[in-house]
C-alpha cells in the first residue's frame, strides 16, 4: 500500500557550499558534548558527576517526567564539566575522550523474537530510546506511548542537508535491523518515506517489512511533519513516533553488535567551507574537529542546517539528532540602502518574491549571510507562510493562535500536528520577520503543560 | 558609506542613556527610522531560520510605489490634457505644458500627502516607542492619485490627518487598521467637502472657476443620461488610454494594467483578488446588460472595467493584504464581492456614480468575516477526519 505523495507548496533555496559525496579525513575531536537542551520540553537530572568515567553507552542523565528515557555518552571517557547556563540550567556534559573507544556491554538481541516490553526495555536501559521523537510536541517519546504509526525520514530535504543515501552507503545490514526493532513497538504500520528522485540508494529501497512511501516536491517535502499529514494524519489524543533514516541504522547497529556506536557520517557543509565534504565522526564531536578548512573570521558555525540548526559557534559541539555542520557568513554589518540594503538591484539576494532582480539568474547558487535583511514588523503581508506551507493547516492564523495563548483555537486549528522546523520556511519567507519557530515552540510547551 | 553610518551614530550618542539630552531619548526613533531607511541593520538572526529572505517591508512597500508611478506620470500629463481640451486649445497646447499643468498642480498634493502623513507617523512612534514602519510610504502616494486635482492643498492635509489618525494609529498602526488609509482619506473628503469631491465641476482643472469648461467624468455623463449611449464624450480607446476626466492617477486603465503586472509579477499583490474582482465585476456587468433599463445598464461590461476608478482600485487598493481577507480562498470570496458591488453601487446609486471606493471600504469591514468562516471550514473538517475515525 505504498502511496505516492506529490508536494507543490515550498522552496528550495539554492545555497552554496553542498558537501561533495566523499567522505574527508577528520581528527577525532579530543572532547565531546551531549546537551540536554539538544531534547524539546526536557528536563534532565544527572546521573553522573564530574570526574566520573563513562563508557560508550553509559547514560549520563534521564527525564524528570519520564525517568526511564536516558541519554547515553556516545564516547568512552571521564566526564570533565557540567556546562551550566542560568539558573544552573544544564547546557552539556563534556566528557574527555579516550583514544580508543571502549562500549559499555549492552548484549546483542534479535528483536524479531523478542517481545515489545523486552525490546522498550533494551531501547531504555541503553539510551537508544531517545533517537525516537513522538508527534505532537516533537519531544522523546514516552515509554508509555502506543503510537498508531511509525515514521522513518529516508531522505532530508533541507538546504545543504546531508544525503542519507550517501550516509547509510553499506549499511543494509544494520538499518534493516533497526526497522525489525522499531515494527516490535506499534501494532500500525511503520513508514519509510523516500524521495522521488532524491533516494536512490538500494538501503533504503530494499527495506522489507515496512510501507515505502515516495515523496515528491520541494522543501519541507523532507520534514517528518509533512509526511505525517499527508499518510496518516494526526488528530488529537493520538500519537506517532519519528525516526530519522540514520538513527535507525544506529539502533539497528547497537542490537547486532551489542554496542552504542555513535559513529556518524555528518555532511560540512556551507558557502564558508572551502572543501564541503563529509566526515565521519561521533555524535557530540566538536564542531572545530569536523569543519577545519572554513574561509574567513567571522562565521557562524550551526550544528543542523541553516532552516531549523542550532548556532553553536566554533568552539561548539554537534548537537544530538544532527547530521551536517553549516558554515556561513555572519551578516552582521549594516547595509547601505542602494548598494546592498533594500533599495538595491539584489543579485546576491534570495528571495522567494521577485522584488529583486536575483529572479533572472535561475540556477545561480548564493551564499546568504545571517544579517536578517531588514526589521521586525507587523504581520502586513499575507499569503506567503501558505505558499511554503504544505499541509491543510492556516498557518498565520495558527501563529496568531498562539500568540494570544487561545489553547481550544490552536487545537482547532491544528497544533497537534506541527512542529517547530515545519515553520521554518515560514520564518525564512517572512517579509515581517516574524520569529516563527519560536511562538510555536512556545505555543507546543504549553500545550504540553495543559494538555499533557 | 562609513562616513554616513558613523554619523548617525555621532548623532544618536547624546539621546542615548548617559548622553547630554539622555531625556528626550524618544527622538531616537526617529533617528531610527532615517538611519534604517539608509542602511539595513547589523541586526543578525539569534533564533530559528539562520538565513532570512532578501525581502523586507520597505522593499515591499517600493516595489508597490514603483508600481504607482506609470499612473502618477500619466495622470500629471492628463490633468493637462483634459484642461487644454476642454478650452479647445489641444492643438496648440504643446506635451510640456500639458505636463507642466499636472507637475504643478499634482506634486504638490503628493509632498503634503507624505509631509503631513509622515509627520503624523513619526509623532505617533516618538510618542508610543515603537519604530516607525513603512505602512504609509503607500498611502502617501495612493491618496494623491485618488483626489480630484484641484483640490485645495488644506484639505488634503486635513484628510490625510484623519485617515493617518482615525483611519490606523487609533488601531495600533501599520498592520493593524481595518479599513484601506488612502481609502479613508477620500471618504473623508468626500462626506466632509462634497462641493470639492463630487459634482461636474471637479475633476478637470479649471473647471470650477472657469465656465467654459465642463468636467463631468464618464460615469457622472451616464448617471445623468437618462436615454442611450450614444451622447458619450469619449471612445473606448480614451477610457482604456485614460484620456478622460477624473481622479489624478485613477483615468488610465493601461498605467494601472503596467503597476498590476509589477505587482503580480514580483508577487507581491494577490492574483486571486485581482481576478475574481474582475471576474465579480464582469459577472454585474452582464447581469446589467441583460436588463440595460437605462444607460449605465446598457453601458457594456467590460467598459465598466475601463473607466473610473475600478481598476485602480481593484489593482492598488483591494489587494492591500492588511485590510484584505487573509485565506487564500477568502480572498477569492472578497475580490469577487468588491467587483460585484462595485459595480451594482455605480448603477443603483445616481447620487454617486463610482463604486469602487464604498464597494472596498464594505468589504473591508467584512473581510475577517470571511476569514472567520475560512478557518471554520477547516476546523470542522478537522473535526470530521476524527469523528470518521471513531465510527
Amino acid at each position: 500500500m505504498s502511496k505516492d505523495i506529490r508536494i507543490k507548496k515550498g522552496l528550495n533555496i539554492p545555497l552554496k557550499g553542498e558537501a561533495d559525496k566523499v567522505i574527508g579525513n577528520s581528527e577525532r575531536s579530543d572532547t565531546f558534548m551531549v546537551k540536554p537542551i539538544d531534547f524539546k520540553n526536557f528536563t534532565p537530572k544527572l546521573l553522573v558527576k564530574e570526574g566520573a568515567e563513562v563508557l560508550a553507552g553509559t547514560p549520563l542523565f534521564y527525564s524528570k517526567d519520564y525517568p526511564e528515557v536516558k541519554v547515553s555518552s556516545p564516547v568512552s571517557g571521564e566526564v570533565v564539566e557540567v556546562v551550566r547556563g542560568a539558573k544552573r540550567k544544564i547546557l552539556g556534559i563534556k566528557i574527555l575522550g579516550d583514544k580508543e573507544t571502549r562500549y559499555a556491554a549492552l548484549g546483542t538481541a534479535d528483536a524479531a523474537t523478542m517481545s515489545r516490553e523486552d525490546v522498550k526495555t533494551k531501547l531504555l536501559e541503553s539510551g537508544l530510546w531517545a533517537f525516537i521523537r513522538r508527534r505532537p510536541y516533537a519531544t522523546v517519546a514516552r515509554p508509555s506511548d502506543n503510537p498508531k504509526a511509525i515514521f522513518i525520514t529516508g531522505f532530508d530535504s533541507a538546504p545543504l542537508a546531508a544525503d542519507v543515501d550517501f550516509v547509510l552507503n553499506g549499511k543494509e545490514k544494520e538499518f534493516q535491523a533497526g526497522l525489525e526493532v522499531l515494527k516490535q513497538l506499534t501494532d500500525g504500520t511503520v513508514h519509510l518515506n523516500l524521495h522521488r528522485t532524491l533516494s536512490t540508494s538500494n538501503v533504503v529501497k530494499s527495506a522489507k517489512g515496512v510501507q515505502v512511501n515516495w515523496f515528491s516536491g520541494p522543501h519541507p517535502s523532507g520534514n517528518v511533519g509533512v509526511q505525517i499529514h499527508h499518510l496518516d494524519p494526526l488528530n488529537k489524543g493520538e500519537v506517532v513516533f519519528t525516526v530519522t533514516a540514520q538513527d535507525v541504522a544506529l539502533i539497528g547497529n547497537a542490537f547486532l553488535t551489542g554496542k552504542y556506536d555513535a559513529t556518524r557520517v555528518v555532511a560540512v557543509a556551507g558557502s564558508s567551507v572551502s572543501n564541503p565534504k563529509y566526515s565521519r565522526t561521533l555524535q557530540g564531536s566538536s564542531v572545530a574537529s569536523i569543519a577545519k578548512d572554513v574561509n574567513g573570521g567571522n562565521n557562524r558555525y550551526i550544528s543542523g542546517n541553516v532552516l531549523t540548526g542550532t548556532n553553536v559557534s566554533a568552539d561548539g559541539y554537534l548537537g544530538f539528532y544532527d547530521k551536517e555542520v553549516t558554515v556561513i557568513p555572519e551578516g552582521d554589518h549594516a547595509k547601505f540602502f542602494i548598494t546592498e540594503g533594500w533599495a538595491s538591484p539584489g543579485f546576491g539576494k534570495f528571495s522567494m518574491s521577485h522584488s529583486y532582480f536575483s529572479w533572472l539568474m535561475s540556477g545561480k547558487k548564493y551564499a546568504l549571510d545571517t544579517n536578517t535583511n531588514g526589521e521586525k514588523r507587523a504581520l502586513v503581508v499575507t499569503g506567503e507562510y501558505e505558499s511554503v506551507f504544505p499541509m491543510d493547516i492556516y498557518p498565520q492564523h495558527l501563529l496568531k493562535a498562539i500568540m494570544i495563548s487561545d489553547i481550544e483555537l490552536m487545537e482547532n486549528l491544528g497544533i497537534y500536528e506541527v512542529d517547530d522546523e515545519d515553520f521554518a520556511l515560514c520564518e525564512y519567507v517572512c517579509t515581517s520577520k516574524t520569529p516563527a519557530q519560536q511562538i510555536v515552540r512556545d505555543g507546543l510547551k504549553l500545550i504540553e503543560q495543559e494538555c499533557g | 558609506m562609513k562616513f554616513l553610518h558613523t554619523a548617525f551614530q555621532n548623532m544618536k550618542a547624546p539621546f542615548e542613556k548617559g548622553g547630554k539630552f539622555e531625556k528626550y531619548n524618544k527622538v531616537l526613533t526617529a533617528i531610527d527610522a532615517l538611519e534604517t531607511f539608509a542602511f539595513t541593520p547589523e541586526e543578525v538572526t539569534h533564533s530559528g531560520s539562520h538565513i532570512r529572505d532578501g525581502i523586507d517591508l520597505k522593499r515591499t512597500m517600493s516595489v508597490v510605489i514603483t508600481a504607482m508611478l506609470p499612473c502618477l506620470l500619466f495622470g500629471m500629463y492628463n490633468a493637462g490634457y483634459q484642461h487644454y481640451r476642454e478650452l479647445g486649445e489641444l492643438a496648440t497646447a504643446s506635451f510640456m505644458d500639458m505636463f507642466s499643468i499636472g507637475l504643478v498642480k499634482v506634486l504638490p498634493l503628493v509632498v503634503v500627502s507624505y509631509a503631513v502623513g509622515l509627520g503624523i507617523e513619526f509623532g505617533f512612534a516618538m510618542y508610543k516607542g515603537h519604530s516607525v514602519e513603512e505602512g504609509y510610504l503607500v498611502t502617501g502616494m495612493l491618496i494623491p492619485l485618488i483626489v480630484p486635482v484641484d483640490i485645495p492643498l488644506w484639505m488634503l492635509a486635513v484628510a490625510v490627518a484623519f485617515a493617518v489618525v482615525f483611519g490606523k494609529e487609533v488601531f495600533g498602526g501599520t498592520g493593524m487598521n481595518v479599513l484601506n488609509v488612502a481609502l479613508t482619506a477620500r471618504a473623508f473628503l468626500f462626506f466632509a467637502y462634497p462641493t470639492f469631491m463630487s459634482g461636474d465641476k471637479v475633476w478637470i482643472h479649471g473647471a470650477m472657476e472657469n465656465d467654459a469648461i465642463s468636467g463631468a467624468t464618464l460615469l457622472g455623463d451616464l448617471a445623468a443620461m437618462k436615454g442611450g449611449l450614444e451622447h458619450l464624450r469619449f471612445t473606448v480607446q480614451d477610457m482604456f488610454l485614460g484620456f478622460i476626466p477624473g481622479s489624478v492617477g485613477e483615468t488610465s486603465t493601461l498605467a494601472v494594467l503596467i503597476g498590476a503586472a509589477i505587482l503580480l509579477f514580483t508577487g507581491i499583490a494577490s492574483w486571486r483578488i485581482m481576478l475574481s474582482a474582475v471576474v465579480g465585476a464582469s459577472a454585474m456587468g452582464l447581469i446589467f446588460n441583460a436588463f440595460g433599463a437605462n444607460g449605465l445598464m446598457q453601458f457594456p461590461w467590460y467598459e465598466h472595467l475601463l473607466v473610473g476608478g475600478f481598476a485602480f482600485g481593484v489593482v492598488f487598493m483591494a489587494t492591500d493584504p492588511v485590510t484584505a481577507a487573509q485565506t487564500n480562498t477568502g480572498k477569492l470570496i472578497y475580490g469577487f464581492l468588491i467587483g460585484f458591488m462595485a459595480i451594482m453601487i455605480r448603477v443603483f446609486n445616481p447620487a454617486y456614480p463610482e463604486g469602487i471606493m464604498l464597494a472596498i471600504l464594505f468589504m473591508n469591514v467584512m473581510a475577517p468575516l470571511i476569514d472567520h468562516y475560512v478557518v471554520e471550514a477547516n476546523i470542522k473538517r478537522r473535526l470530521k477526519r476524527l469523528n470518521v475515525k471513531a465510527a
